[in-house]
């Protein structure tokens, strides 16, 4: 069976457009801002869905890549790199618009990374940071591996904790507006607030078509053999430990762009976006979309956070993370959402009058 | 050499906390193949339920009672959860274990609040201290030490010489063949999750007074007993107790070295490196695919 994932990404675009144009209407604009977020922390799902549904390894780190990229973000864009930009590499560095200016705290000017460059340092220390601890890792199997991400994350988390130059406690606050170009920005301005929705909704998209090409792929295929049984993968000529990587490193990257996006957006980032609560809701983010279904993993994430943002659970909030995660996948493991899928897809078939292929996920009715 | 001693005695104090973690991990892991990811919850239980029912009983009665609590807590859980999803793969064990730690934390924020308690000092007080070989110490340390020493000789001869233990044991090194010989393998897990948790809670009440206890004290504390279990080996109990030790001692040692603030980053390197080079822990037989074993 050919996948066409084009046909239900331009479903999904349609719908996020007329969420907007709804919300508009209804004179509710400032939901958008929740929206936004919930979009930066959906991609940050999706990635982890190829590494946990798919490739069947687990990672209580992603957090920690998240803030990697945030921070680099924020600590290169905030940093007072004038000294920098007077020495010798100043003036190429400048015409090269890797570093840029911008108003001081005490007025006058002070000369930063252009967030550009920003961003691009911090894919590459994620890629480098990923690479690092995800070759020995990978290797290690079921608890093992959950314990040695948890404990990476639980590092980066003390070290922004305890550092100075991440703020400490306080985080960074203060981060530049990204320009685009074309006159977008990423920015908490009110005026860029539709502007920002669709350039993070943009990525939430991007990730999707991605991911599914990637699933539909000789390694989406090699992921799910590995996912089924890895020594059988092995001697079918897979080389697992490669692929396996792979997918941790490039989920690490999605986390880090969203970010740095995020960065940008609400302006500053803080410590807490590191804690292995945030890695922890992932994780309950991916079961609860049912693991290896992103579509589901998208619904269930942006639902959620969008609420959770909203503080629609109150002081419950964790809580309900947990007990969501007991539930789901005590309860259904497979995820809520596929007997519905399975309802869905039975139903498309009578109307459509024939019979659907028998797949692997769902029963043939 | 009395800063040398200090540091070791204080590494030694938070090291037997990490050992009791640890053996609890090992307990579980053994006998059930769960890596319970809640262990720390029930030190934290431990101390917050001798805090509030030491205001109206004696400190003895209070210890023992949240022990017992929290030994039927622990069994509960296992008959209610993990008993009828044996066959769930360990992904979703792991997500198990960790939703339930989230809401018993989350639980004990709304019953406790978030402020830190500690329970008094079982002698004496916080000014009074012992000097030792030039270390000044408070008389608690002797309590943790002594208290958590004494639980682990028992778990030994426990192990040993009852019946119970023995069949534990059984289960431990082959399931299949210990539910063939009679033994009723279910309540061999249920009973290692109480005796697991009453081991935390205790934990949890000896250290309160000098470690304070507060709602999310679990987490770092489930993840430097595993850090200590990896160490020496999953799995096996009493090898628990060295990697805790140990890693209690290069914590304190660190602080000579790093700033205070990434104390905590250091167990969990240690816990990273250990994984990565010798994943099978200090004491531990490379067993090929026991690592690897999903």
């Amino acid at each position: 069976m050919r996948p066409r994932p084009l046909v239900p990404v331009l479903a999904a675009a349609l719908a996020v457009v007329a969420l907007q144009v709804a919300v508009t209407a209804a004179g509710r604009e400032y939901y958008l801002t929740q929206t936004i977020m919930a979009a930066y922390y959906a991609v940050v799902a999706l990635g982890l869905c190829l590494v946990m549904g798919y490739a069947g390894q687990i990672s209580l780190g992603h957090a920690a890549f998240f803030s990697l990229g945030g921070y680099t973000s924020a600590v290169l864009t905030t940093a007072d790199l004038t000294p920098l930009a007077r020495s010798g590499w100043g003036g190429p560095l400048l015409r090269l618009h890797l570093l840029q200016a911008r108003a001081g705290l005490y007025g006058g000017e002070t000369i930063g990374a252009n967030p550009w460059a920003a961003f691009g340092g911090a894919l590459l220390l994620t890629f480098a940071v990923a690479l690092l601890v995800g070759y020995p890792a990978l290797r290690l199997k079921g608890h093992y591996l959950a314990m040695a991400t948890l404990g990476f994350g639980l590092i980066v988390y003390r070290l922004l904790l305890g550092t100075n130059l991440t703020g400490a406690a306080d985080g960074i606050t203060g981060v530049p507006p990204w320009r685009l170009g074309f006159g977008l920005e990423i920015s908490g301005d009110g005026a860029q607030r539709i502007a920002n929705y669709y350039v993070a909704w943009g990525l939430v998209l991007f990730t999707i078509l991605l991911l599914t090409h990637i699933v539909h792929s000789r390694a989406g295929r090699a992921f799910r053999a590995l996912h089924g049984g890895e020594t059988a993968a092995n001697s079918m000529g897979i080389n697992t430990a490669a692929y396996k990587l792979r997918a941790f490193v490039l989920s690490a990257l999605l986390a880090a762009a969203a970010g740095s996006m995020l960065t940008h957006y609400s302006g500053g980032i803080g410590p807490s976006e590191a804690s292995a609560m945030k890695s922890v809701r992932y994780v309950a983010l991916v079961a609860a979309g049912g693991m290896a279904n992103l579509w589901g993993v998208l619904v269930v994430s942006a639902t959620l956070n969008f609420l959770s943002l909203r503080g629609c659970f109150g002081s419950y909030d964790d809580a309900l993370f947990g007990a969501l995660l007991i539930a789901i996948v005590s309860l259904a493991p497979e995820g809520p959402l596929q007997p519905l899928t399975a309802q869905g897809r039975r139903l498309w078939s009578r109307l459509a009058g024939h019979r659907v292929m028998t797949t692997p996920e769902g029963p043939a009715p | 050499m009395a800063e040398f001693f200090q540091y070791a005695l204080s590494g030694v104090t938070m090291g037997s906390i990490y050992a009791a973690v640890a053996v609890g991990f090992n307990l579980i892991y053994g006998t059930t193949g769960i890596l319970n990811f809640a262990q720390g919850e029930f030190v934290m239980l431990g101390g917050m339920i001798a805090v509030s029912l030491a205001a109206f009983m004696p400190l003895p009665l209070a210890v023992a009672a949240a022990m017992l609590i929290v030994a039927l807590c622990g069994g509960a859980l296992e008959i209610l959860f993990f008993r009828r999803l044996r066959s769930h793969s360990a992904l979703h064990m792991i997500v198990i274990t960790i939703g339930l730690s989230i809401v018993v934390r989350e639980a004990a924020l709304h019953v406790w609040d978030e402020s830190v308690r500690s329970l008094p000092y079982f002698t004496g007080n916080e000014c009074s201290s012992v000097h030792l070989a030039g270390a000044a110490l408070s008389p608690q340390v002797f309590w943790v030490l002594g208290t958590v020493g004494l639980a682990v000789l028992v778990l030994h001869t426990f192990f040993r010489y009852s019946l119970a233990g023995k069949a534990m044991r059984a289960c431990a090194s082959n399931y299949e063949a210990a539910m063939l010989v009679g033994i009723n393998t279910a309540n061999v897990r249920t009973l290692a999750f109480s005796v697991s948790a009453g081991l935390g809670a205790l934990a949890g009440c000896v250290i309160s007074p000098i470690g304070m206890t507060q709602y999310d004290m679990g987490t770092d504390l489930a993840i430097k007993g595993f850090a200590a279990a990896i160490l020496g080996g999953l799995g096996n109990p009493m090898a628990g107790v060295a990697g805790g030790l140990l890693v209690g001692l290069a914590e304190s040692y660190s602080v000579k070295f790093l700033p205070a603030a990434y104390k905590d980053a250091t167990a969990f390197a240690i816990l990273l490196l250990v994984l990565f080079v010798r994943p099978h822990g200090l004491f531990g037989r490379r067993q090929g695919s026991a690592v690897r074993e999903a």
